[in-house]
């Protein structure tokens, strides 16, 4: 007697439903901007509309034929931020160019950077047909990642924005490394706590009631920290220095099962704040700005700013295009989720903090169900990684935390962020296509009655 | 490794609910306080762009929002700009509010609690919302006689008129002179009104200054009034026939210091009536009481009256004195305090006080000047209703200083205040301050016919008028008088 295997159903209907919803919340949003800000629809609404439905089925159509067992929840939630943060852009580039018709809009390089990011999307779910064989290159993004890392330090191409030497100049682009150096590092840890995860699990010495790993275990992965966080040091940028020990925590923690390694990356990074407040003046700023931003209105304006808009927008909203996020310092990339909440209210906010937790959750349910360590680690890491920078930029704009810099995933204008942030959904689809189909039909001797083989005691 | 991406999990939704719970703190708890706080920008572009209610006297506006074709579409406009601005204040993108648009903000702007109503009809039926509307106290007529009063005696002059209904403590004129043009603050073109508040701040006449209600002065002879009822209410005098002491000059044993009268005359011997002593105005009689009352019991007698005190409803008031805090007087200066000099400060609003406590047989009314506050639909929010703020003197002493200062005006040095038919009664004061300076001129009464009544006080700090004809009755008496006819209508 046969038990039929479980099949996962693809839910690609569901999937492609889902996206319709996700591409009108962008549609309606950039109508009600035009209707907001100059009291008519804009007349490109349609032409933006047909493009978006034009690539959201083309992203659909393409997820169906390469990965027919992903995730259906992850795509149309990306469409639906991305959508509403190109809205709000555009929305913030009329705004910011009625106080000064000179400065810059983003809208439509954000447009071509989202478009980037699909393409770059759609080439990770084809050209990765097997997640696995990234493991192979475990060494080679370990390296990447370090290289992006230290891009931003060399004289001619690095280029200090805002105190932080983060971004890099080449040939009229420029980008943010780090944004592609997380990714990289997701993936050289994972690549190497899979092979190693039992020696530092096991072989090591026990100390205080932590199991420590053998030093040549532990050595390779703990120099890439420290160079990554070093680095991130010397570069003045706390965010991703917050985000890359995060993560490096979390995934040894996952590989190895053991909660020390929580406590010791909890004490770390106690000890590191510590010696940053103490030594660094530019974290006392933010923490002092933190913990009293009225206490100097002129140093905290934008912390201040943000709040007021966050407060002006109350609990419905100004409308988009009736607040006046513009009078934020970079309302339209750290702040946006002050923006947000402006014109949408805390109503939309929590909205948007919602389909920020459900793509973290899925994340973390596709690592669940994987079936392979390699594939388990990594998902685990780009899900919790994903949602600590969530929580460290919307934290940090809330006032919950301290401010750092990072990006706010799909919604802050940045063309790094934006496609590395498809990359990461690409890679999560991909694991995810890769865990929910059903175990190829192993070549099954039709087993017959007749020639079945009986034990006979 | 299902165990810890289990944990990881959790950790994630820990984070999630930290951040939903901390953003329904921001813009929910906290967003009141937010928008409340100094410098914000979208709140004063938010209260700038809306359609503010009108500041309206007798049913005309004298503050109100027109539509404009900018990015704030409303303008406000005050149709009588100076004559009124002590009262509206201005509304200005740059520097804020003052006055009644300050005091009175909620209301205008349609942010008052007992206008949630309309809020929310307004939101659903997607409306501008507009705020409601305030009705002064002021009676037009009135306030325009005063205003021209000052005006007539010169270009330059410096002066303030107040007049309240002694009955209720409704305000029915304030003059203060130099004032400004609040349309030039409340202008979208805010180079323009930076280069106005510029001018106006570093005008040394300060004509933004209200100078019924924030400036303090000696207020000389009209002091008296008080001195005078203190003297019948702790009996030091009963009856304005008895004879008090007089004489060229008050001389303080001990002190080499004399005091003399105006003029250096004798008050008419060395011993003349209490009323006679008000009606010349004599500085040695006074000064004389003020020595037997004391100071403590003087000073309780003007705190009577309100000195000490911000009293008025609506609008701020500095606080008139009697002494700087605890000071003791040595017997020279509680002379001269009882005259109205020393240390003594008054504002005019102040002394209208004092005569309209008198005229009201010694009940000093609460002043106010907002009459009635209506929402945009025009039903009554709120309308003032008079308050009694003390007891100055009792009924029997009050006719008493009432026949006094009746008898100023019929014989006295009031007489420019004569109305016929009308029962008037004042007292005039000329204070001295430093000897480049030109005196004050002071005058206060009241006056009633029927059930109408009236008190004024009337300051003129300074005209072109040659220093020596500088007498309070010639300078302010004849405004006074202008401004008790319009109010009864004579």
């Amino acid at each position: 007697m046969t038990t039929p295997a479980w099949v996962p159903r693809k839910r690609r209907g569901a999937e492609f439903f889902l996206t319709v919803l996700a591409v009108f919340i962008g549609i309606f949003a950039y109508a009600a901007v035009g209707l907001g800000v100059e009291g008519t629809i804009p007349a490109d609404t349609y032409k933006l509309g047909f493009a978006l439905i034009l690539v959201a089925v083309a992203t659909h159509l393409i997820v169906r034929r390469v990965a027919p067992y992903a995730d259906p929840v992850l795509l149309p939630l990306v469409i639906a931020l991305n959508g509403l943060g190109l809205a709000m852009i555009y929305r913030l580039d009329l705004g910011r160019q009625q106080i000064n018709p000179d400065r810059a809009a983003f809208a439509n390089s954000q447009l071509v950077w989202t478009a980037v990011g699909i393409i770059a999307f759609a080439a990770i779910l084809i050209l990765i047909r097997d997640h696995r064989r990234l493991q192979t290159l475990t060494y080679t993004f370990g390296a990447a990642a370090i290289g992006l890392l230290i891009l931003p330090l060399l004289p001619g191409i690095g280029r200090t924005i805002n105190g932080a030497r983060i971004w890099v100049s080449f040939a009229g682009f420029s980008f943010q490394p780090g944004e592609m150096a997380k990714v990289c590092l997701a993936i050289f840890f994972a690549g190497y706590l899979v092979v190693k995860r039992d020696a530092l699990a096991l072989a090591g010495r026990r100390v205080l009631g932590i199991d420590l790993p053998r030093g040549r275990d532990l050595g390779p992965i703990l120099g890439c920290w420290l160079i990554s966080v070093g680095i991130l040091v010397l570069q003045r940028d706390l965010g991703s220095s917050l985000l890359f020990f995060g993560l490096f925590v979390v995934m040894l923690y996952v590989a190895t099962e053991r909660p020390g390694w929580i406590v010791v990356g909890g004490l770390l990074f106690g000890l590191g704040a510590y010696f940053g407040y103490a030594a660094f003046s530019h974290v006392r700023v933010r923490f002092d700005a933190w913990l009293d931003p009225f206490g100097d209105p002129d140093r905290n304006g934008q912390i201040i700013n943000g709040l007021f808009g966050l407060a002006h927008g109350g609990v419905l909203g100004q409308g988009l295009g009736q607040g006046s996020p513009q009078l934020t310092p970079y309302s339209f990339s750290d702040f946006i989720a002050a923006s947000m909440g402006e014109e949408l209210g805390l109503t939309g906010l929590m909205a948007i903090l919602l389909i920020y937790g459900l793509i973290a959750e899925r994340g973390l349910r596709i690592a669940l169900t994987c079936r392979d360590a390699f594939g388990k680690l990594l998902a685990a890491g780009l899900a919790f990684s994903f949602a600590l920078q969530v929580f460290v930029v919307i934290g940090g704009v809330t006032r919950l935390i301290p401010l750092t810099g990072l990006t706010t995933p799909f919604m802050a204008q940045g063309g790094s962020s934006v496609v590395m942030n498809w990359a990461i959904i690409g890679l999560l689809l991909r694991i995810s296509d890769q865990t929910r189909r059903p175990a190829p039909e192993i070549s099954t001797f039709d087993s017959n009655d007749e020639t079945q083989v009986v034990k006979l005691s | 490794m299902n165990r810890p991406i289990r944990n990881i999990a959790i950790a994630c939704l820990v984070l999630f609910v930290a951040l939903m719970l901390n953003v329904n703190y921001v813009q929910f708890v906290q967003a009141d306080s937010l928008n409340a706080k100094n410098g914000n920008k979208r709140v004063i572009n938010e209260e700038f762009s809306r359609d503010r209610g009108t500041i309206l006297v007798d049913g005309k506006p004298v503050a109100e929002s027109v539509k404009s074709k900018d990015e704030y579409k409303f303008q406000r406009r005050y149709p009588e700009s100076n004559l009124y601005a002590p009262l509206t204040g201005y509304f200005s993108y740059v520097f804020g509010r003052g006055g009644i648009e300050n005091s009175q903000n909620r209301v205008l702007s349609g942010s008052d609690n007992r206008l949630f109503v309309n809020r929310v009809v307004e939101l659903v039926s997607n409306k501008q919302p507009k705020g409601g509307s305030v009705e002064l106290t002021i009676d037009p007529l009135a306030q325009k006689t005063a205003a021209d009063g000052l005006e007539a005696l010169g270009k330059g002059t410096k002066g303030a008129v107040a007049a309240i209904d002694p009955k209720t403590g409704a305000v029915l004129a304030m003059v203060s002179q130099p004032s400004y043009d609040p349309n030039k603050l409340a202008s979208h073109d805010f180079a323009a009104v930076q280069k106005s508040w510029n001018d106006l701040t570093a005008d040394k006449d300060q004509p933004m200054v209200n100078r019924t209600t924030q400036q303090t002065l000696p207020p000389g002879s009209t002091f008296k009034l008080v001195t005078a009822a203190a003297a019948l209410e702790n009996g030091v005098v009963d009856n304005i026939d008895d004879k008090v002491k007089a004489g060229s000059t008050l001389r303080f044993p001990g002190y080499g210091y004399t005091l003399p009268n105006e003029n250096g005359s004798n008050c008419g011997g060395d011993e003349i009536t209490f009323e006679r002593a008000l009606n010349v105005s004599c500085n040695v009689a006074f000064g004389g009481l003020a020595l037997k009352i004391g100071q403590d019991k003087l000073a309780a007698q003007a705190a009577k009256f309100g000195f000490g005190t911000d009293p008025l409803e609506g609008l701020s008031m500095n606080p008139s004195r009697f002494t700087s805090a605890d000071a003791k007087l040595e017997p020279p200066q509680l002379g001269q305090s009882g005259i109205g000099q020393f240390e003594v400060a008054a504002t005019p609003l102040q002394m209208a006080m004092v005569a309209a406590g008198i005229a009201n047989d010694g009940n000093v009314m609460k002043p106010y000047v907002v009459d009635t506050v209506r929402a945009p639909n025009l039903r009554v929010l709120d309308k003032s209703r008079p308050e009694r703020l003390s007891e100055a003197v009792s009924s029997s002493n009050a006719r008493k200083l009432q026949d006094m200062m009746i008898s100023t005006v019929q014989v006295g040095t009031a007489t420019s205040a004569q109305i016929p038919g009308v029962e008037v009664g004042a007292k005039t004061g000329t204070a001295q301050s430093t000897a480049d300076r030109p005196p004050y001129a002071w005058f206060v009464s009241y006056a009633k016919d029927g059930d109408d009544e009236v008190a004024v006080a009337v300051l003129v700090e300074s005209s072109d008028t040659a220093r020596n004809e500088i007498a309070g009755g010639r300078l302010a008496g004849p405004i006074a008088k202008s401004v008790m006819e319009a109010v009864l209508g004579k």
